[in-house]
C-alpha cells in the first residue's frame, strides 16, 4: 500500500529529532560544566604547588624518612587500587578506559600473588567491579562531577588509615586533564609519597636553605603530610571531574551530529518514497481514465457497465473495479 | 623591600596582597613577620591572621590552622608569606548568624562535657570568625 513505508520513515524521523534534542541539550549542559571543573582545577593549583614545596623544603632539611607515609614498605603484600570513574553514563570511552586500567592494575597485583582492595569512585566503577566479583573495599558515589574538598578529605581518612595496616601500597588510576581535546588515562603510585628528594643530596641543599621550622622539622612535616595526601587526592578528583565532562560534551556533540545525518538521510529517502507514492497513484488514474474512456459506447459492453458506469469514475483508481471491465 | 602576602586555601586563593607585616599565632605563639625574615615554616593555630599595611589600615583573615611558609628573599630583597589552611575565610565571607549559633551550639555541648574535644575546636573557629567578622578595620592592638 502506497504511504505506508512514508509514515514509517516520518515517525523515525520524529523520534531522531527528539534524541538529537536532548543530546543537543546534554552537550550544551556538559560544555558549561567543564568550564567550571577547569576553572575549579586551576584554582586549586596554587595550593597543592606551594604544598608540594614546602614538602621539598622540609625533606631538604633533613625532616623526611621516618614518617610512616614516607616509609618504603620491605615486601608489597597488598596494593590499593583507587579508581575515579563517573556516576552518570553517555561520556564516550571515558569510564571504560580508565576502569580497564584499575582492572589491570588488580590483575597483576593477582598475578604477583599479591591482595588487593579497590575503593571505587563513581556509580560506573562501582557497578562494573561488582558485576565481575571483584570486591570492592569502600564506594564513593555522587560528587564525580563537582568534587569538593571535603570529599577528597574522606577519602584520603580512608587511605591513610588503611596504608600501612592492611595495605603496603596505594596506587590511582584517573583519567588526567591534558586539554579540552586530550585525557588520557593515568595510573601511578601515590603511597608512599615520593617527596622527589634523594637523602644522600638533602644534606648538601640543607646548607643553603636554611629554613627556621616551628616547633620542629618532623612536627611540621607529620601536621604537613595528611594535607599533602589530601590535596594530591583533590587535584586528581577535579582532574577526573573535568575530564569526565569534556569526555562527554565530546561524546554528545557526536551523537548530534550522527543524529543530524541521519535525519537527513532520512528524509531524502522519505521524499523519495512519498514521490513514488504519488506517481504511482497518478499513473493509476490515468490508467484508469483511459480503461473508461475506450469503453465509451462499445455495443458489446456489458449490462454490469451501464449500470455502474455512472457513479464509479469517482472511485476510478479502484484496480479491482477496472479489472471487471476486462472485455472479451 | 616589599612583602608579599597570599593565603591559599585548596579550592582557592583566598587573599593575595602587599603589607608591612603579617602577625599569625603558631603552636608555639605568636610570630611576626616583615620583609627580610629568615626562611621559615611553621604550624597554625585557629586564630586570625592579621595583615597590617603601610597606611595602617589591617586586613583580619579567619585561620583555621594550617601553615605559614617565608620563602627565602630574593634578590630585590621581596619577601614572601604564604599561609596553607583548609580554611581561609575574609571578614565579608563569614556568616556571621551561623558562627554564632555555631558557637552556642558548641558552648551548650561542652557545658554538658568538658572534654569534648570537637565541640572544642568548634568553638574556637566560631570563636575566631566572630572575631573576624566584628573586627573594625584599624584599631584592636594586639602586644
Amino acid at each position: 500500500m502506497p504511504g505506508a513505508q512514508e509514515r514509517v520513515l516520518r515517525r523515525r524521523i520524529g523520534a531522531f529529532q527528539n534524541m538529537k534534542k536532548i543530546t543537543r541539550a546534554m552537550e550544551l549542559i556538559a560544555a558549561t560544566r567543564v568550564v567550571k571543573a577547569v576553572q575549579a582545577a586551576g584554582d586549586a593549583r596554587p595550593y597543592s604547588e606551594h604544598i608540594t614545596h614546602v614538602i621539598t623544603d622540609l625533606a631538604s632539611a633533613g625532616a623526611a624518612g621516618d614518617h610512616p607515609l614516607l616509609s618504603q614498605p620491605e615486601q608489597v603484600r597488598t596494593v590499593g587500587v583507587v579508581v575515579f570513574s563517573s556516576d552518570r553514563g553517555l561520556a564516550g570511552a571515558y569510564n571504560s578506559s580508565v576502569i580497564r586500567a584499575a582492572e589491570r592494575e588488580v590483575l597483576a597485583a593477582k598475578d604477583a600473588g599479591q591482595g588487593y582492595v579497590l575503593i571505587t569512585v563513581g556509580k560506573k566503577a562501582e557497578a562494573y567491579f561488582r558485576f565481575r566479583g571483584y570486591q570492592v573495599h569502600t564506594a564513593y558515589n555522587g560528587f564525580t562531577e563537582k568534587p569538593t574538598y571535603e570529599h577528597a578529605r574522606e577519602i584520603a581518612a580512608e587511605i591513610t588509615s588503611m596504608f600501612g595496616e592492611s595495605v603496603d601500597e596505594v596506587r590511582l588510576a584517573y583519567t588526567r586533564f591534558v586539554s579540552m581535546g586530550t585525557q588520557e588515562v593515568s595510573v601511578r603510585r601515590f603511597l608512599p609519597l615520593e617527596t622527589g628528594v634523594d637523602p644522600a643530596s638533602a644534606g648538601a641543599q640543607a646548607a643553603q636553605a636554611q629554613f627556621e621550622f616551628e616547633p620542629s622539622p618532623s612536627a611540621v612535616l607529620a601536621a604537613l603530610l595528611p594535607r599533602y595526601v589530601e590535596s594530591r587526592l583533590f587535584a586528581a578528583l577535579l582532574d577526573a571531574a573535568a575530564s569526565e565532562l569534556a569526555s562527554r560534551q565530546r561524546a554528545m556533540k557526536s551523537a548530534t551530529d550522527n543524529a543530524q545525518e541521519l535525519i537527513l538521510k532520512l528524509s531524502r529517502k522519505m521524499n523519495q518514497a512519498r514521490q513514488e507514492a504519488i506517481t504511482t497513484e497518478i499513473m493509476e488514474i490515468i490508467g484508469g481514465a483511459e480503461a473508461l474512456a475506450a469503453d465509451q459506447g462499445d455495443d458489446e459492453d456489458l449490462l454490469l457497465d451501464h449500470l455502474f458506469s455512472d457513479p464509479f469514475p469517482a472511485l476510478m483508481s479502484d484496480r479491482q473495479f477496472t479489472n471487471i471491465r476486462t472485455k472479451p | 623591600m616589599a612583602l608579599h602576602v597570599e593565603l591559599v586555601s585548596p579550592e582557592r586563593i583566598a587573599y593575595s596582597g602587599d603589607a608591612k607585616m603579617v602577625i599569625a599565632r603558631t603552636t608555639v605563639g605568636d610570630i611576626a613577620f616583615m620583609s627580610g625574615h629568615v626562611p621559615f615554616v611553621g604550624v597554625l593555630q585557629t586564630w586570625p591572621v592579621r595583615v597590617l599595611h603601610d597606611n595602617d589600615n589591617e586586613d583580619v583573615i579567619a585561620v583555621h590552622q594550617g601553615f605559614v611558609e617565608v620563602s627565602p628573599t630574593d634578590a630585590e630583597g621581596n619577601s614572601r608569606v604564604t599561609i596553607l589552611s583548609d580554611v581561609c575565610e575574609v571578614s565579608d565571607t563569614i556568616d556571621v548568624a551561623r558562627a554564632k549559633a555555631a558557637k552556642d551550639r558548641a558552648t551548650h555541648l561542652l557545658a554538658g562535657d568538658p572534654n569534648d574535644e570537637a565541640a572544642r575546636e568548634a568553638l574556637a573557629r566560631a570563636e575566631v570568625r566572630l572575631e573576624v567578622a566584628g573586627q573594625p578595620k584599624s584599631g584592636t592592638t594586639h602586644p
